[in-house]
């Protein structure tokens, strides 16, 4: 008799992925519908598409889903978790929706102390619009729009999300984590696990930053980006857990 | 029910509540912040939400999560703080989500100024958000519309799926009349069964959202949409008339400037001149035939705004030029008189 040892997540539909040959999304994507399947609220559960790669997130994850404009997903996301404040409502943004064109929505959702969960990628670069600068590219990383390299004396600093976000009050837990090998995949996982928890505890505003691989508009092999972003982005944006109000709680 | 003394933005405030409205998100703005104002001191009170957003943006993105989620909501603004909810507002009507928006206009362009003003009425209507789409647009002249129409808005954009525009003025919000909140129209819409709410394990997910990335799918979705339209078009026309079954010289005219042009239409009349008077209740959609009907008999037209003319071409076109149209207005947060008003009418009657 054979037994099941590996199944796609319940919390996941059967629409393939459109993700890019070694894009690590789809990893995200699993481990975010693993953590919904362990949890087992589905039902209860509604996400926040963004713009950007994950744009098609609402053809994959199997709840209810709204569709929000660039950058305004925690937005949106509060107003769906106000009028329902017992659903388990998360969003699922990049680099460019999140911490360019949706900063204030970012900033000011976790200063309300809004009680959603964020998984946040982060791959240092706009990839559905082909590759361009965003603002978690690194200095001196080349983009479609930084051609010659980040030059931050011309086009600025990237900006630390999780850091950032650990300074205000309503922020309940903030961790970075990185998907490029078994061990940190895991670790992810339990982040997305703990920041979901802290939803369903009701303590406040949740984020998962994921570092993630970009292959193609990195101009790299799966393998080689992997490479990269251990050696140039997580020396850059530190793995970690900034926040977890848990934990000064316990002490 | 007594009738309560109240400010037109007070007003709206109440009538949301009656309505059944429990989510409402705001950012402070002159002139409409007494409805912010308002809401934080009620809403507490019947178990709803006042929550004051970080910017224009997020509101009504507040409102498309919570209106997707399938609540009454709302927010409210004033002009500059309009142009950047049209983002938001595109959305909603590309996601068929039903919610109500308050414009309480004050004169522009830019920063303008804080006075009332018509001067967003192509906004309004032709021009609310990107891509092909409409919204209802209502426009009270009095205090007591403020509150009645806004219980419409809510009953008619959850029955056809539509966001609700009420677009009012700085005199509307500002000025104070008696209310009769008896009569608000607090139908409770049919249970929202395309709501992102949770599926409770009991149907398949609900997908609230505007990208067709297909163009085929695109089209025929919009087309749809513009189906429905034409049934708004058809069913739900408001319009006020005055004094024009025998007027020579019709006067048309929405908000605040008609209640101007009623008085000069009364004064018009005393001195033998026979004025009448059109007021369009909604803008969206707009009452041709009514308009039509009456280039059949009237010898000319008069477009009464506080603009510089932004409603003169939909008369021209709804009364297929058969007469003249003239224009007459104030802008920038002027006020006509009646007088003034008077003087044209007298003018297009020699």
């Amino acid at each position: 008799m054979s037994k099941i040892v590996f199944q796609k997540p319940k919390a996941l539909t059967d629409a393939p992925f459109h993700y890019c040959a070694g894009c690590t999304h789809g990893i995200v994507h699993r481990l975010v519908a693993e953590v919904l399947d362990e949890i087992g609220q589905m039902g209860k559960t509604v996400g926040i598409a963004s713009v950007g790669c994950s744009v098609f997130s609402y053809n994959y994850f199997d709840c209810d889903m709204v569709q929000s404009p660039h950058g305004r997903a925690p937005a949106v996301a509060t107003g769906v978790k106000r009028a329902h404040p017992d659903n388990i409502v998360f969003t699922y943004q990049g680099d460019g929706d999140l911490a360019a064109i949706g900063t204030a929505e970012t900033v000011h959702a976790a200063a309300r102390g809004e009680n959603i969960t964020i998984i946040f990628i982060n791959n240092a670069i706009y990839g559905m619009t082909g590759g361009q600068m965003a603002p978690t590219t690194l200095p001196g990383q080349v983009s479609a729009t930084s051609p010659y390299g980040r030059d931050v004396h011309l086009q600025g600093n990237p900006i630390r999300i999780c850091e950032m976000l650990a300074t205000l009050d309503g922020t309940a837990y903030a961790e970075r984590v990185a998907v490029d090998c078994v061990k940190n995949v895991n670790a992810a996982k339990r982040a997305i696990r703990k920041a979901f928890q802290t939803q369903i505890n009701k303590e406040g505003f949740s984020i998962v930053e994921v570092l993630s691989s970009c292959p193609t508009y990195w101009g790299k092999t799966p393998d080689k980006a992997l490479e990269w972003l251990r050696s140039d982005m997580i020396p850059y944006y530190p793995l970690g857990v900034y926040k977890d109000k848990t934990a000064q709680e316990d002490k | 029910m007594a009738k309560v003394l109240m400010k037109g933005n007070e007003a709206i405030a109440e009538a949301a509540i009656r309505s059944g409205c429990r989510h409402y998100f705001g950012y402070p703005i002159t002139p409409q912040t007494e409805v912010a104002e308002y809401m934080a001191k009620k809403m507490p009170k019947v178990d709803g939400l006042c929550l004051q957003a970080e910017s224009e943006i997020a509101a009504i993105n507040m409102v498309l999560g919570a209106a997707a989620s399938g609540v009454r909501a709302m927010t409210s603004s004033s002009s500059p703080g309009i142009s950047l909810k049209s983002e938001g507002i595109s959305y909603l009507a590309g996601s068929d989500v039903p919610c109500l928006i308050l414009n309480v206009q004050r004169g522009g362009p830019g920063l303008g100024g804080i006075q009332p003003a018509q001067s967003d009425y192509y906004q309004a209507t032709k021009a609310n958000g990107h891509g092909d789409l409409h919204l209802l647009v209502f426009a009270p002249s009095s205090v007591q519309e403020m509150a009645s129409l806004t219980g419409k808005a809510f009953a008619i954009g959850d029955k056809y799926r539509m966001p609700a525009m009420i677009l009012a003025d700085g005199a509307l919000g500002q000025m104070m009349e008696p209310v009769d909140f008896s009569e608000i129209d607090n139908t409770v819409a049919a249970e929202k069964d395309w709501a992102a709410c949770g599926h409770g394990d009991k149907r398949k997910r609900n997908i609230v959202n505007s990208l067709y990335i297909q163009p085929e799918v695109l089209e025929e979705l919009v087309v749809e949409r513009f189906k429905k339209y034409s049934i708004v078009e058809e069913n739900e026309v408001l319009y006020e008339e005055y004094m024009t079954e025998d007027a020579d010289i019709v006067l048309v005219s929405y908000g605040i400037a008609s209640r101007i042009c009623k008085s000069a239409v009364a004064a018009a009349r005393a001195k033998g001149i026979k004025a009448g008077l059109l007021r369009p209740i909604t803008l969206w959609p707009y009452p041709k035939k009514a308009l039509n009907k009456l280039a059949d008999t009237a010898k000319q037209f008069l477009v009464v705004e506080l603009n510089m003319g932004q409603m003169v071409d939909d008369v021209k076109v709804s009364i297929e030029c058969k007469k003249p149209v003239s224009f007459f207005g104030r802008t920038g947060g002027m006020l006509p008189d009646p007088a003034d008003v008077l003087a044209q009418i007298e003018k297009l009657a020699k």
